[in-house]
């Protein structure tokens, strides 16, 4: 997390915290929103001022979906809330095949939090918004009493452009697709476990947020016949791709041995005794594609700094309950299903 | 029961009895652990380690035994 | 990672399983006592290598499971009164007492917070001296001295504020009430490794000796596992009855001396409910008289709680072997990882949980 207080000085001094009337319609909340968020997310359409953007539709059909980020803590390694509050919106926009073209951004700000430390999380924000080639044009700011708020919240909500007419989504996988994974597992949940000051692990592990427009992109490009995107965010790769067999009524089954975990994350997981199948990803996907386009998507993801290490990782087999099995480290199938929440630390 | 992981110890603190302790790496994560339960284990040792304290020291030599076991019974065929 | 993957080499994998279908010449029952070893079967698929007539019964090693319903109940109980801060083994806090689990406890505002070492409960007394700071004490005897050295470290800095509801469980004489029973099926033992690595395998040589049974001190990875059931084929197949020790790299007979006077000099050998099974005697450690100032139960005055456990639940019977998870009427009905009945299915280790999560579709294929 590089010292942005350097380089980019913030600029509210006079106001040290948030304090109710930044969000009291009123001159501190002008101030706010001007000298902060307008300033650094700086476009047109933000800086009109108005309660909404404003702008010409891209035509043809449109994507929107909208996320919220409740991380705790607000930075760690490789990220903090607020790249994870644009990346994962343009993330979602990308598993719909759409190009992200705008974000909007709600701040539930509690009383008392930092004003440095929000202008740490808005010029991350814009960072991201650049990496992502977007902008954030709208947006809103809530300040909540003390106690009734964890710090900051953030929900943004995207729209994106799909400039083809595939349907992409679970409805169109079939039997036999073929299953690519973008990267390698666990980056994103165990470093943020790790940053968690209370579980003392020391880990070099950093998140793996990161937009994924771009090999998204890449691959549509490629004519490859692409029938399902998804992120591997709560849940991990695992509830994945679960949830795509279920509801398609396809059976799936993985390798595990072609499923990349690094060493580090690998071991952080044998210590919580974690499955990195379920551990959250912030900068990975896996998509589904026809058998016959496997060499070609692939060879377009690794065409890609970013997804350099994609691999093909399994195959819908067959029309079912949409059952998922994995063939282990030694060459053994078992099924997998979905866990009942979060996993949890275990001595067991 | 009993989720033990293998680890290197990386350097050892005796602050008293029951408190030794030391920075331990598992395979790349390190945690500090409690050490005064191993006190044969030194600097570069590998122990077994269960919530937090050593319970075991690896004995090196018996390592490759489970390798060696199905030969060694005659039961392997070539 | 070192001392892991070279232990789960599927071409040695596959060596074990063909040695195994060899000297096997009948059918054998065995039972794998701890919830690690069950983890690990299942995750590998180690049950599929194993020839057709031996079978493995998973054993009560998980003290998540056998953590009697009136432990929960207490944990719950302290946890909601003021100025407490609950800390707890992830494993303890999604299973169901008679009024919710812990997460419940905490949904209703109680501070529930994890540890991955019961010193960090030591720590977080250390840190808030204006709080107190109740620590869950369960497992088997790998966890003992952990719990052990946290009393100590208690004791040592003077702390008034850090209490803990001790709930460990011992492995022999669960294994012996298993043994003991009219119902036993089971021919030969795996071991638990770890709980070996701390107490040595004494304990069991008067079991082998008195039941007839083969005891295999086991290990956790796979090729550990299968080594340790070809011992015990081994044995059983040559009518021998010993204690052996597959686990050599971690355990010695006498197991590691300064743990277990540690674990003597905090605890005493007491009875203790086994959640499905019932009261076992001298089966439980519980702290000793110039200890008793950080007994939570004292503390809290919730010794005398007892609780009854839900009718439908046969997690007793799935714990002794007796039983296979989906032979319950409610496995995967009403008895769910979202919705348990019992320990057995919350538990990561518990059997029911991990044929939930691995062999449902298998479960349902033979309905």
């Amino acid at each position: 997390m590089s010292d942005f207080t350097l380089s980019c000085p913030i600029p509210i001094s006079d106001t040290p915290q948030i304090m109710l009337a930044h969000g009291g319609g009123g001159r501190l909340m002008n101030t706010l929103i001007r000298k902060m968020f307008i300033s650094a997310f700086d476009n047109p359409l933000l800086a009109a001022a108005h309660d909404g953007a404003v702008f010409v539709s891209p035509g043809g059909r449109l994507a929107f979906t909208t996320d919220s980020y409740v991380v705790r803590p607000l930075f760690f390694p490789g990220g903090d809330i607020g790249a994870l509050a644009v990346n994962g919106t343009v993330n979602d926009l990308a598993m719909c095949g759409a190009r992200p073209i705008h974000l909007s951004a709600g701040f539930i700000l509690e009383e008392g939090f930092s004003m440095e430390t929000l202008w740490r999380v808005v010029l991350s924000m814009a960072q991201a918004a650049r990496r992502a080639g977007i902008d954030i044009v709208t947006g809103d700011t809530k300040v909540v009493e003390h106690g009734k708020g964890d710090g900051i919240f953030i929900n943004t909500a995207g729209l994106g452009a799909i400039a083809h007419d595939r349907r992409i989504g679970p409805a169109s996988v079939k039997s036999g697709d073929v299953i690519l994974l973008s990267g390698d597992l666990g980056r994103h949940g165990i470093a943020v476990l790790a940053a968690r000051a209370e579980l003392a692990l020391e880990s070099s592990v950093e998140s793996d947020c990161a937009p994924l427009a771009a090999p998204v992109q890449a691959l549509l490009d490629s004519g490859a016949e692409v029938h399902c995107l998804r992120d591997l965010t709560r849940g991990g790769l695992a509830s994945a791709v679960i949830e795509v067999a279920e509801t398609s009524r396809i059976d799936a089954r993985l390798d595990e041995r072609s499923i990349a975990v690094s060493d580090p994350v690998r071991s952080a997981c044998e210590l919580l005794g974690f499955d990195p199948l379920y551990v959250a990803n912030e900068g990975r996907f896996a998509a589904w594609v026809a058998a016959r386009d496997a060499s070609r998507a692939l060879a377009a993801l690794q065409a890609l700094p970013e997804t350099r290490a994609a691999a093909i990782i399994g195959t819908m087999t067959g029309p079912g309950n949409g059952a998922v099995t994995i063939r282990g480290a030694l060459g053994l199938e078992r099924a997998i299903d979905m866990l009942s929440g979060e996993q949890l630390p275990r001595i067991c | 029961m009993c989720l033990s992981v293998p680890g290197k110890i990386l350097n050892v603190v005796d602050e008293g009895p029951f408190a030794r302790h030391g920075r331990v790496d598992f395979g790349g994560t390190v945690r500090e652990t409690n050490l005064s339960l191993v006190p044969e284990a030194g600097l570069g040792d590998w122990v077994l380690v269960h919530v937090g304290i050593a319970i075991s020291r690896i004995e090196e030599s018996e390592a490759g035994r489970v390798f060696d076991f199905l030969r060694q019974a005659g039961v392997l065929e070539k | 990672m070192k001392y892991i993957d070279e232990y789960r080499d599927p071409q040695v994998a596959r060596e074990y399983a063909a040695a195994l279908a060899r000297v096997a010449t009948r059918p054998w029952s065995i039972m794998e006592v701890c919830g690690g070893q069950t983890h690990a079967i299942v995750r590998f698929g180690i049950d599929q290598l194993l020839p057709q007539g031996i079978t493995l019964a998973h054993g009560p090693g998980c003290p998540v499971c056998v953590t009697p319903l009136e432990v929960i109940d207490k944990a719950h109980e302290i946890a909601r009164r003021p100025g407490v801060i609950f800390a707890s083994f992830g494993d303890m806090l999604r299973v169901p007492g008679s009024r919710g689990d812990l997460l419940t406890a905490k949904a209703q505002g109680a501070d529930v917070r994890i540890v991955l070492s019961p010193l960090d409960a030591v720590q977080l007394a250390r840190d808030n001296p204006a709080r107190e700071v109740v620590f869950l004490g369960v497992g088997f005897e790998t966890t003992a001295p952990a719990t052990a050295l946290a009393i100590a470290a208690a004791d040592r800095g003077n702390l008034r504020n850090f209490f803990m509801l001790v709930s460990h469980v011992l492995v022999p004489p669960a294994m012996e009430a298993i043994l003991s029973s009219p119902n036993n099926t089971v021919q030969g033992f795996l071991a638990a490794g770890h709980v070996c690595a701390v107490m040595g395998w004494r304990d069991y040589e008067p079991l082998a000796k008195k039941y007839g049974v083969p005891i295999v001190v086991t290990g956790f990875e796979p090729l550990d596992i299968l080594q340790g059931i070809y011992m015990c084929v081994k044995q059983l197949e040559e009518g021998r009855a010993e204690v052996e020790n597959q686990y050599s790299r971690a355990v010695r007979r006498e197991g590691n001396l300064p743990a277990r006077e540690l674990i003597g000099e905090i605890f005493r050998v007491v009875p203790r409910q086994w959640r499905g099974i019932g009261e076992i005697g001298a089966s439980g450690l519980g702290l000793r008289e110039r200890y008793a100032r950080f007994d939570a139960e004292l503390r809290f005055g919730v010794a005398g709680v007892r609780v009854e456990e839900p009718a439908e639940c046969m997690s007793g019977l799935i714990l002794q072997g007796v039983s296979k998870p989906q032979e319950c009427p409610a496995f995967a009905t009403r008895c769910t990882p979202e919705r348990p009945l019992g320990a057995t299915m919350v538990s990561s280790e518990g059997a029911c949980a991990a044929y939930y999560r691995y062999r449902r579709a298998a479960a349902e294929v033979s309905r």
